[in-house]
């Protein structure tokens, strides 16, 4: 902001010598920094940014830390929950959302821009429900939710998210009927199915303020997103790699949450973390919360990992 | 209730209003091995006057995905259409094509949603990567029957005992093709608004074939078209 007074004061007067005291609001001069032109949201600079957008993704950047893994047989997604008041319960107030039955949301940045984000998804797929009688598959709800986040950069009325939202899910490889069909035809199955197609299976994608969207094997944003980019990048997470399990997913993800912390250790946080797994693995193909004891044994396995890292400092210290 | 062209139970709550049911036809579709076949006749009647002898009741919804209309030929056109819409709409924004489940669950959402305008009853059969050929079933009042085979129209009253004493499952081709005609034929014979050629569509994995078979020569050729 001092630069952006510093440059109306040396701006030569050109408009009307009798209004000097005048100060334009929208003066087109150094573009690297808003000068008026972050003022509104759907407004180019001329060197074509948005700056609505990106003032939206610092706001993300100072959310506690989410990621999510997509392992071979599953998802997981967790979350530094940052503590805001030591008179909140432990274990309450959930932040990562269940959408559909197979679909799990979680966002870094402003929290009620991330609840408006989950109602909007959960809208997404009750429709997708309602018209196709069926589980709106996680590539569709990611495309939907990305067309929605992208028009709050398009109006002056509105102002674009706050958050990066992380939506990991199980699309579902059983034989899933139409809900609510009565009848199962032939007792054989049905005839011409390609023999050995891989259907559904885990999906992970990650929605940023301006809309983008991509698909991940690992995704991680918010303040400890460097942090956590790394040691997901570390796991060799795509399939020609060998991928990891659902099992170690978890262990590596609340690892993963606790590296990050590390550069905010002075402030409290809650572990939260949840998981989808295939039809015949643990959660039946649903979204769910890890359970406590795995969460916790994964929680005391990510502590004494940082104690080993912190020892072998020491050690180099020496 | 009586004198409303609505297709509905009488005040008896037995009799069907058959003064409406102005279309008489038989058609029917069938799981096999490789996939699904569909097949009727071509018969459409106003009254005792057949208005046209080669009318297509097989109508496509997507690449492989096709249905029987039966009932008024008007609600099921307009229908079939609005489900043609859709499922182009969803092969565009999904990147992949439907399947035959989701043509099922919309025309059954239209045929439930307006089951107290239309006269519609309709057979959904197709075949798609994932699950293969499927038939499915919407009669008049917009409930959905998955089937082995179904079969529908005034026509189909004559061929049930056919159709449970000659159906298999897992039938080749050409005797899933042989089991579609002799069922029709006796259709044909029996019923008085069922009538002309027999048309037929083979929905695999290669694609959609149809057949048409004429009464000149008793229903053997041209075959394959």
């Amino acid at each position: 902001m001092a630069s952006f007074t510093a440059e109306l004061d040396s701006q030569p007067a050109t408009v009307d010598d009798k209004r000097q005291d005048y100060k334009p609001q929208l003066i087109l001069y150094d573009t690297s920094i808003g000068t008026g032109y972050d003022l509104s949201n759907s407004v180019f600079s001329p060197d074509g940014r948005n700056f609505q957008v990106e003032y939206a993704v610092k706001a993300v950047e100072n959310g506690g830390t989410a990621i999510g893994i997509r392992c071979r047989d599953g998802v997981v997604l967790a979350l530094e929950k940052l503590i805001s008041s030591k008179l909140q319960k432990k274990d309450a107030n959930k932040r990562i959302a269940t959408v559909d039955q197979n679909i799990g949301v979680v966002s870094s940045g402003l929290q009620p821009d991330g609840r408006h984000f989950v109602s909007r998804a959960r809208d997404e797929a009750a429709s997708w429900r309602s018209l196709y009688k069926s589980a709106i598959p996680v590539s569709s709800l990611a495309n939907r939710m990305g067309s929605y986040v992208q028009a709050y950069t398009l109006y002056q009325s509105v102002r674009p998210f706050g958050i990066t939202a992380i939506v990991g899910g199980w699309d579902s490889e059983a034989e899933a009927g139409v809900d609510a069909q009565v009848g199962s035809g032939p007792s054989v199955g049905s005839g011409g199915k390609s023999a050995g197609a891989k259907q559904g299976g885990p999906y992970l994608y990650m929605i940023e303020p301006s809309g983008l969207y991509w698909g991940y094997y690992g995704a991680a944003t918010g303040k400890g997103r460097q942090a956590a980019k790394a040691e997901l990048e570390k796991l060799k997470l795509s399939p020609a790699d060998g991928g990891i399990s659902l099992e170690e997913g978890v262990k590596e993800a609340a690892r993963i949450i606790y590296v990050a912390h590390e550069d905010s250790k002075d402030k409290e946080f809650e572990l939260e973390m949840t998981w989808v797994s295939a039809v015949d693995g643990p959660t039946k193909g649903r979204h769910e919360e890890v359970p406590k004891e795995l969460r916790e044994e994964a929680e005391r396995l990510a502590k004494k990992a940082l104690e080993g890292e912190d020892e072998e400092e020491e050690k180099m210290e020496e | 209730m009586v004198g409303m062209a609505t297709g509905m139970l009488g005040e008896d709550g037995i009799h069907v209003d058959m003064n409406h049911l102005k279309k008489g036809e038989v058609n029917m579709a069938i799981n096999f091995k490789d996939g699904v076949i569909l097949g009727a006749d071509s018969r459409t009647t106003t009254g005792a006057y057949i208005a046209n002898r080669v009318t297509d009741k097989l109508t496509q919804v997507h690449d492989t995905i096709w249905c029987c209309r039966s009932g008024s030929a008007a609600d099921t056109q307009a229908v079939a259409d609005i489900v043609q819409y859709h499922l182009s709409m969803y092969g565009t924004t999904n990147d992949e094509p439907p399947t035959t489940q989701t043509a099922a669950a919309i025309f059954q959402e239209l045929c439930y949603d307006n089951k107290d305008q239309l006269s519609a009853g309709i057979i959904i059969a197709g075949w798609d990567q994932r699950h293969g050929g499927q038939v499915y079933s919407i009669p008049l009042g917009g409930s959905l029957h998955k089937q082995s085979y179904a079969i529908a129209g005034s026509g189909s009253t004559y061929i049930y005992g056919y159709c449970d004493a000659n159906w298999r499952e897992d039938m080749t081709e050409e005797e899933g093709i042989s089991f579609v005609k002799g069922a029709l034929r006796e259709a044909i014979k029996w019923d008085g608004s069922s009538g002309g050629v027999i048309r037929m569509v083979v929905l695999t994995a290669k694609g959609a074939q149809r057949h048409l078979y004429l009464p000149d020569n008793g229903y053997t050729a041209p075959g394959k078209q």
